[in-house]
């Protein structure tokens, strides 16, 4: 070894020893753990052998996907046009959109009843308005409004950032071309804001993927991955089974999240 | 080399203003005539509003109402850019980075519906006219400026436009790849036959490239004319300073002479009632005393190599420029005699 590179081995010792103990190690344990049961390492087979589980993980992919997808179709109009047009009261109206930052998914949860459950708001309009009631905060549909609310003020800020970046004269350039207004869109708007649609998504994703307290608060016939592993957990004492399920939700995250990434053909080091 | 056959466009501003949202007055109602063909080139000082009346023809920006602006006669004003079919250059190149050289010269075809196979044989024949047939397939964060700056020509051109109106497409490059894609712009606007306008706060570059030169200051035209008559014929005092370096010196037109503190220059054609005269540094030689028009004292001398450029005080103004052979030395405080070319003297 050169003494450069024993220096710079040196160097990089505390955060090789930081991410071993921190990242590493307590990952390893939480495998081990997934494997100490009575099937042994079998239990990881599970996930997709059990209906009841293969079938949990299933819905949350699907929940954490349409939110992600709906969230970057909401945020990236949403925070391009707030970017582009400066109208009074606009800076008002960004501050709001991302007051929920602070709200904790419990609070979410809270809301999504108070707007769409037995006494809510939507069911009081929709009984004035044909004598039905309309109830929806208790399925998969309060949940994905739940988590779509909780996850535009994640992202409509790095969209703005990007949309503030992005060159006019790109634009003009293509509509001097002769692009339409929605060809510039697709051609240069959409491509521009690239990187911070996969950098929000990524954390919408796995946000989506692991986001348990809106679904606890909601939860009645809506079975997402958090909730089973804490069910499993808590009250059937399945150690082993609750950490096999852990394992699983943060590899298939992560496993989604890098095939994302590699599609886009972008470098972008998006956040897990 | 292929060229196209184009039909140039006559385009026409009349009574072009701007005021922006913010209410500032970034243009004065303007009259512009541009001949079918015709280089033009606006040139002024920073914010002077070379770059708002360039985006009004082009259509990036609605003139103030009452404004019009004509393609050939025909009332444009309400037509959005993407309709007017002109070709943009821009200082900042403004390629899509997302796609490659080629596919950025093909965009305007393709958004036009054009076929492939014709989309390819044009991209192939415009990389041929900028020569850079290489670069092709190359992203556009592997270009330098220079070859930027012919993509983005390429890329304006591929469409056959109608007109092509150029924001200071150089002031990017270094000095040397400026004057070598000026010559290279030059020549090709002149094979094209394209309408062009060109802006720039450079002169020289005004100078060389237009038919005709537009100098602004204000959001007001100061002057449009060939580039000899904007440099002999000044219209304006702002004109005549902003334009190369201008000689002034007070005095009074008597007989033929204009009779100075520093001495009298003979000038037949002086308007009557004229108190100064101006001259540029060329029009002046250095001269024995005894055959001098004025006398003054030098108070700076640059040697330029090929030539030396003296500072001359002759009176109580602005000293005088005078460019002279580098045969021979001058020293601070040298009183120097001065004769200056009768066809060189102008009033304002
Ligand atoms: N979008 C805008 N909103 C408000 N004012 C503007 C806008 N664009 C330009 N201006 C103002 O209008 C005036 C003319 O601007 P313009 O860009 O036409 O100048 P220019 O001659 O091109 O200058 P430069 O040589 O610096 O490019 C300036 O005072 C500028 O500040
Ligand atoms: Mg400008």
């Amino acid at each position: 070894m050169s003494r450069e590179s024993a220096r710079l081995f040196a160097l990089l010792l505390p955060a090789g020893v930081f991410f071993l103990a921190f990242f590493l190690l307590p990952l390893a344990r939480l495998f081990a753990i997934g494997g100490s049961g009575k099937e042994g390492f079998a239990a990881y087979a599970a996930i997709v052998s059990d209906a009841n589980y293969f079938s949990s993980l299933m819905s949350t992919l699907a929940l954490a996907a349409m939110t992600t997808i709906t969230t970057l179709v909401i945020s990236g109009i949403s925070g391009v046009f707030l970017q582009r047009h400066k109208f009074p009261g606009n800076a008002l109206l960004v501050s709001m959109l991302t007051f929920p930052l602070a709200f904790p998914g419990v609070v979410i949860g809270f809301m999504v009843i108070m707007l769409s459950g037995r006494q809510g708001l939507i069911g009081d309009i929709a009984m004035y308005l044909t004598g039905e009631k309309i109830v929806f905060a208790y399925s998969m549909a309060g949940l994905f409004m739940g988590y779509v609310y909780f996850s535009v003020p994640r992202t409509i800020l790095t969209i703005m950032a990007a949309a503030e970046k992005l060159d006019p004269r790109i634009e003009e350039a293509a509509r001097s071309l002769g692009a339409s207004t929605w060809r510039v869109v697709f051609d240069v708007i959409l491509p521009g804001l690239k990187p911070a649609f996969i950098a929000a998504g990524a954390i919408c994703f796995a946000t989506a993927m692991g986001a348990f307290g809106t679904a606890f608060t909601l939860a009645t016939r809506i079975n997402v991955l958090p909730m089973v592993i804490y069910t499993e957990f808590t009250l059937q004492a399945n150690m082993a089974m609750a950490a096999a399920l852990s394992f699983v939700l943060g590899a298939v995250t992560w496993l989604v999240l890098a095939i994302a990434r590699t599609a886009a053909g972008s470098t972008v080091a998006a956040a897990g | 080399m292929m060229t196209d056959p184009v039909q140039p466009l006559a385009i026409a501003l009349s009574r072009c203003g701007k005021t922006f949202a913010d209410g500032t007055r970034a243009l004065e109602p303007l009259d512009l005539e541009i001949k079918a063909g015709e280089t033009v080139v606006f040139l002024g000082p920073s914010g002077c509003g070379k770059t708002t009346t360039l985006r009004i023809i082009a259509g990036l920006e609605d003139p103030d109402a009452g404004g019009r602006v004509l393609f050939d006669g025909v009332d444009v004003t309400a037509q959005p850019i993407e309709q007017r079919n002109v070709g943009m250059v821009f200082q900042s190149y403004a390629l899509f980075p997302n796609m490659t050289v080629a596919e950025n010269i093909g965009y305007g075809l393709r958004v036009r519906r054009a076929k492939k196979p014709a989309i390819a044989a044009r991209v192939d024949e415009m990389l041929g006219m900028m020569r850079i047939e290489p670069l092709a397939d190359r992203r556009i964060d592997q270009l330098s400026g220079g070859q930027r700056q012919r993509v983005a020509l390429a890329r304006a051109l591929a469409v056959r436009p109608r007109a092509l109106l150029l924001d200071e497409p150089l002031t990017a490059l270094d000095a040397k790849l400026r004057d070598a894609l000026r010559l290279e712009i030059d020549e090709l606007l002149r094979r094209l036959g394209i309408t062009a306008i060109y802006v720039t706060h450079d002169q020289a570059e005004a100078m060389a490239l237009g038919d005709r030169i537009a100098v602004m200051d204000h959001g007001k035209m100061a002057q449009i004319g060939p580039p000899r008559e904007i440099y002999r014929r000044p219209a304006t005092r702002f004109v005549a300073d902003f334009i190369g370096t201008m000689n002034r010196i007070s005095g009074v037109a008597r007989g033929g002479v204009f009779v100075t503190d520093a001495g009298a220059v003979p000038w037949l054609e002086a308007p009557p009632g004229t108190t100064e005269a101006l001259f540029r540094p060329e029009d002046v030689t250095v001269v024995d005393e005894g055959q001098a028009h004025l006398k003054g004292s030098v108070v700076a001398a640059f040697f330029l190599g090929d030539r030396t450029r003296l500072f001359v005080k002759v009176d109580a103004n602005k000293p005088l420029v005078v460019e002279t052979d580098a045969r021979r030395d001058y020293a601070h405080g040298e009183t120097v005699g001065l004769r200056i070319d009768p066809r060189g003297l102008m009033a304002l």
